[in-house]
Parts: C-alpha cells; structure tokens; sequence
C-alpha cells in the first residue's frame, strides 16, 4: 500500500458517498442496539429499496452519536436528528427528505451537549460504518501511518507526541511521549503494544464507544507507536463483556491485514505488526498494567512490584508499551495535524480533548468530547441539562471507584488532572457520574467499598484485609450501629491501605471514602450520632440486604 | 516440550472438544492460552466442570492448581451449569444509582434467588455484572443475551413471568 494507492481508495469511496443524493444514518452501536436500532436500521432500508431501488438514498449503521439516553438515534443529510425512532417511522423520515422533517421525533442539535463538544477523538463516531475499512480511509484515514512510515523517522513520531503534550488517557495522566521514548530506548529481543481496553470503571464507556465506532483508529494508533518504539506483535486485550467491540476490532483487523495495512512490511517498508486480541474474563484489577500483562500470559491477574516498569521488563520479559484506548486514538489526529495543534486545545498542563461518560441523575446521559479546562458545572448543568424531576445537585463522582466524590462547591473548577486530584478526586478513565439528593453519600461509599474488596486480588495484606474491614464499618454506619470510635478507625484504615498497597487498586481504594469524609461528613455524623439517613437510603436493617 | 508425554485423550466423545482443540492447537498448545481456552470452554459447554479443567491443565503442561486458580480468579468463569435462562443485573454505579439494588430485590421476592443462584427448576440464573457500559440507559438489564435499558421492578417482574410461565 502506497500513500497514492491510500488515497485513491478514498477518493472512490468518497465518490461513491457522493453518488447518493441523501443519507440517512442509524446508530448502531450497543446503546442504541439495545433500543432495536438494528429494526429500525432495516425498517429504513426496506423502505429506501421500495422507493427507488435505494439508488438516491443510502442508510447506514453508524457509530454511537452520543445522546445514548434518547435512543435510537437517527440522522440525516438534511441536518436532522432525530430520537425515540421507532420502526414504524421509517416511511415518515424517508419522505422527509423531500419535504418538511418530522416534528415529532426532532432532537434538537444547537444545545450545549452538542455545541459545547470538539471532537477529535469521536471525529468519526457516528458518521463512518465501523465494519468498513474503506469509510475509514476516506476520512484521512491511516494517512497519518502512512506517511509516518515513508516519510518519518521514529524519533521524530516521538517527537510529535512530545510536543503535542497527550497524557495517558486511562487515568494516571502519565506523559506518552515520554512513556514512548522510554519504550523505544529500552532494549529486548522483541517489543509489544498493548491496547488497555479493559475498560472496568464502572460507569465509563468511553472506550467501549471508540471500539465500536471507530475500531480502525485504535489499530492506526497502535501501529503509529509500535513503529516509533520499535515493537514487532501487539494486543488488544479487551473486556469479554464488550461482544459487539469484540466483532467490529476482528473485522476491522482482518479488513488492515488484507488492505496490507497490517502484518509484514507494511507499505513496503521493513516495519512489521502483528495484531492479536486478548479477551478479559472479568477481573477489575486487569486494569493495572502489570496485572494485565499477567493476564495476556494466561495467569490470574495479579500485579506484580514496580520497578521494573513494564517500559524495561513488560509481556514475557520484554520491553512493552501500554496505552489506553483513547489514547491511541488520539494519536492519529496528532499526527495528521501536527504537535503543536493539538498543543493548543485545552490547559497548561492537561491538552487536547477528553471523553466523558455522563451518567447517572443527569437529563442528557451519554457521551461527550470536551476539551480540557472546562467546568464541572458546564458539564452537568449545561450540557448535561441539570438533573431531573427538580431534585437538587448533590455531587459528581469521577474517576470509577479510584476517583472521588465531588460537591457543589467544587463545580467551578476546570477538569484537568491537576485540579481533579487537588480536590480528592482523579481524572480516571472518564465516567461521570452526577447524584442528587435522593443519594445516600454513606451508601455510595459503600457500594464502592464492595467493589474494591470484590476486586481485590488478594495478593497484598492491606489491600485485601483493609478493603474488607473499611466495607464492615461502612456496613455498619449504613446500619445506624457504629459508634464515632469507628469513624475514627475508618479513617486511619483510609490512610495504611492508601500507602502501604501494592497496587493503584489498593492505594486509591479509599478515595470515594476520603472524599465522602471530606465534604459530606454531616451525613456520616447523621448516621453515627442519630441514627438517621439524610437521604432516606439506609435504614435501621437487622438482616442484610441481598448484595452482589 | 519432549518431557510431557503426549496429549491426552478428550474426556468423551462430545464433538465440542473439537473446539476446544482447535483452540489450543492455534496458540501451539502453549500454556499462555489457557484463558482463551477457558473461553472456549465456557462457551461451548455453559460451563466449567472438574473434567474440563483436568483435561485443559494436562493438554497445555499446567498444574491443576493454575488451571483452578485462573478459574476461579475472573469472575466471568463459572463452575456450576447455568439456568436456562439468565437474568443479568447490571450493578454499574450509573445503574446502582438509579435503583439496581431494587431489582435484585424484585428477583429475590418473585423467585427466591440471590445473585449467582439458580432456581430450583434450574430455569432461571440471576447474576450481576460489573458494568455493561450501558450507563445512559441506566439501569440495565440482560435477558438472555439482550440488553434491555431503564429497566423498573415492575417490567422486570413481568419478563420473568413470560420465561416462567411459557415453560411450566
């Protein structure tokens, strides 16, 4: 595959969008799927067949839109959106296009969840088919690769991404082209990428949307870097609770492998990748770098001390890079546009556009792109639209069951890794999760005190000991039969697991307590000294409830 | 490799060891396929049984200690056979804000089951999952594979009435 053969590829299938007068696009990823898309998707063509043999007008699947809540989403070349779209509808939109759109299903577009957004990411969700390769590369598609390997030295890619200031997108916020560099600078006999789609924070699906939306933009990323660090085999390893992710990745790496695009002596040069999937099989802490690499090598999924970081010593002993799946995806835009473009989106210290999972209490759930430095507020009030049925804010919970709960008072500050962590919280992965009053912060420290204890592997004393004991007492605050001794225990149990776990599991466990104890400590006093529930969640139980 | 004898025999004559087979055979019968064997596994059988996991652990040269190990380390493997059909509770903080808990209770009353049991009649599986990533729709709720969103006590009741009462 040369750049010339690239781009006639696009050219023709840019020729062939061109050849219909009008489209109409269904999301089809797993939100909408769930709502029967797929119906309605086939309720659509029919109808376009029956007309004009589909000749003027095309519909497609497409990637996730991200107003998952007012789903099935449809749009169309008119400028619509539209929601709610049953199948039964297909007649109305199809007709539309000649004539007036259909009031009834009308989703209004020039609202802050839409306007507020810049996609760099998500650039293609929603507008491209997932399962061809060819709607890919007529968006610009694998040009960055391409031009990467012919025209490009692996250093220079580095230093693209160094410029470009990208920092890891899974949570930590680690720079990539330093993670790069040390990669590319390490030597073995063999290197590995690997793709972090073990997207386990409950309450994110960012990743899950990447993967089925857009899969050929993670596999471009992830040739970019193993050409810069000098890898020869990648792999994927992505949650087996993801199955449409899972299809579209196998197809788009068989459409790769066939196009040349990946395998041997990709476009002629001397670089070779061999991509292969790995499946999760439910295991949260396969999240943490050294737990997965455990787990792609067939073993449980403990991690293991740090250093050596897997940069040195990764996957079988070799040096491997690890990034996460947005961060991948980044990667391409980076380099098609250079550094210094993406340099100028977002704040000093955190650049370029994050994906957010909005969720929860919240009007508009779904998914958005917003650059870094934005508000909270902005967020969940503008483009999350406030929360619903007149109930009041209470607070945002970021970063999954590492981050931390956020109050009102906090809503002002701009997202980005530094503020997020100066308030008790972390950036994570992207899941936002917004609660209103009728959330019991005791409850809700709780559930994700179960969650740790579950999901600890069991390999450090005081993440597996620590977890259980710090869940007893929330159990029993949530019961009304702790006593202000207990309070006390449980803090200084929050400070030992903080800094005495092996793990970002263990160390970052007591966050969603810590941040509770911060800001919503009148509700724990409630419980301990009164014996009441604020928000009328816990009650006075002998019996336990049925927990997972 | 010459040290481990040769590999052993399928448990039985079932043809979907062929496929369990082919997995092993596709990553050289080396012992890092074991979760994909599993996978496998699971998938063809429903589950993972003692037998499955000895012939597994001796076809790939692990001990059986690993090959249970792994088993029982991810939660996605299960040991004991399923219901017929499975009910699948998303627990996803976006769910359990808005009332999953409710719903293991909804199942509890109506079938008597917690999460991870089966009903007596063995038609019925409640299990809960970790996220779904179907956090707008919240909560969520897989029917037999099928994912079903803002879900409420009362149509949940009304799903497994339609599996219990079609079947009885």
């Amino acid at each position: 595959m040369t750049l010339e053969e690239l781009e006639e590829i696009g050219r023709r299938e840019r020729a062939a969008q061109e050849g219909f007068q009008q489209h109409v696009n269904v999301c089809v990823a797993a939100g909408c799927l769930s709502c029967q898309s797929d119906a309605v998707k086939d309720a659509l063509s029919n109808e376009v067949a029956s007309r004009d043999g589909g000749k003027r007008c095309q519909v497609k699947g497409v990637g996730c839109m991200g107003l998952c809540a007012e789903g099935p989403l449809v749009s169309t070349s008119d400028g619509q959106l539209y929601q709610h779209v049953a199948p039964s509808d297909a007649a109305e939109i199809v007709e539309s296009l000649d004539a007036k759109p259909v009031a009834r299903l009308h989703c209004p577009t020039d609202v802050p969840f839409f306007e507020r957004q810049k996609k760099i990411v998500l650039e293609n969700s929603g507008e491209i088919d997932p399962e061809r390769i060819e709607e890919y590369i007529a968006r610009d598609g694998y040009l960055a690769l391409t031009r990467a390997l012919t025209e490009m030295k692996p250093q220079q890619v580095i230093a693209e991404i160094t410029t470009s200031g990208l920092r890891g997108r899974g949570g930590a916020g680690y720079p990539t082209g330093l993670k790069w560099s040390t990669v590319a600078k390490a030597t073995g006999t063999q290197k590995f990428v690997l793709c972090n789609a073990d997207e386990g924070d409950p309450g994110a699906f960012m990743d899950r949307s990447v993967l089925e939306s857009d899969p050929h933009r993670v596999l471009e990323g992830m040739l970019i870097a193993a050409y810069a660090v000098g890898a020869s085999e990648g792999y994927i390893y992505v949650r087996a609770e993801y199955p449409l992710a899972i299809k579209r990745l196998k197809i788009a790496i068989r459409q790769a492998e066939r196009l040349g695009l990946l395998g041997s002596n990709i476009c002629g040069t001397e670089f070779s990748l061999r991509i292969d999937l790995r499946l999760g099989a439910g295991a949260f802490v396969c999240g943490e770098e050294t737990a997965l690499i455990a787990s792609i090598e067939g073993k449980r999924g403990t991690p293991r001390p740090r250093p050596p970081y897997p940069a040195m010593e990764g996957l079988f002993g070799e040096p491997t890079l690890i990034n996460n799946v947005e961060t991948y995806a980044s990667v391409p835009p980076i380099l098609r546009n250079g550094g210094m473009w993406y340099a100028q989106i977002g704040t000093e210290k955190s650049k370029g556009t994050k994906v957010f999972a909005l969720a929860g209490r919240v009007r508009n759930t779904g998914l958005v792109e917003v650059p870094m430095g934005i508000t909270l507020r902005e967020m969940v009030f503008d483009m999350g639209g406030g929360i619903p049925e007149g109930k009041r804010f209470k607070a945002v919970q970021t970063g999954g069951p590492s981050g931390g709960c956020l109050p009102a008072e906090t809503l002002d500050m701009p997202v980005e890794y530094e503020s997020l962590a100066k308030v008790g919280s972390i950036m994570g992965s992207g899941g936002m999760i917004v609660m209103d009053e009728s959330s019991c912060m005791v409850d809700v420290a709780k559930y994700f005190m179960e969650f740790c204890m579950t999901e600890s592997c069991g390999k450090c004393a005081p993440c597996r000991v620590g977890t259980y004991q710090m869940h007893r007492i929330l159990s029993a605050i949530t019961n009304m039969t702790a006593t202000e001794n207990d309070l006390k225990t449980l803090e200084e149990l929050c400070d030992l697991v903080k800094h005495t776990s092996l793990c970002g599991l263990g160390q970052s466990s007591p966050n969603p307590v810590l941040s509770t104890l911060r800001y919503f400590l009148a509700e724990y006093k409630a419980h301990v000294r009164e014996h009441r529930c604020p928000a009328g969640v816990c009650a006075m139980k002998v019996q336990e409830t049925v927990t997972a | 490799m010459a040290t481990y004898g040769p590999k052993p025999a399928p448990p039985n004559a079932d043809k979907r060891w062929k496929l369990v087979d082919a997995t092993m055979r596709k990553a050289g019968g080396h012992s890092r396929s074991l979760i994909e064997t599993l996978h496998t596994v699971q998938e063809a059988f429903g589950y993972l049984d003692e037998e499955a996991l000895r012939y597994v652990a001796l076809s790939l040269h692990v001990p059986m200690s690993r090959a249970y190990g792994v088993a029982t380390f991810y939660h996605f493997f299960t040991l004991k056979p399923g219901g017929r059909h499975t009910c699948v509770i998303c627990m996803g903080t976006a769910c359990y804000i808005k009332g999953a808990q409710q719903l293991i209770d909804a199942v509890h009353r109506t079938l008597n089951i917690s999460p991870g049991e089966t009903t007596e009649d063995g038609e019925v599986s409640l299990l809960t999952a970790r996220c779904l990533g179907s956090c707008g729709l919240a909560p969520a709720v897989v029917y037999d594979q099928e994912v079903a969103g803002k879900v409420e006590p009362d149509s949940l009741k009304q799903h497994l009435a339609k599996w219990t009462q079609h079947d009885s």
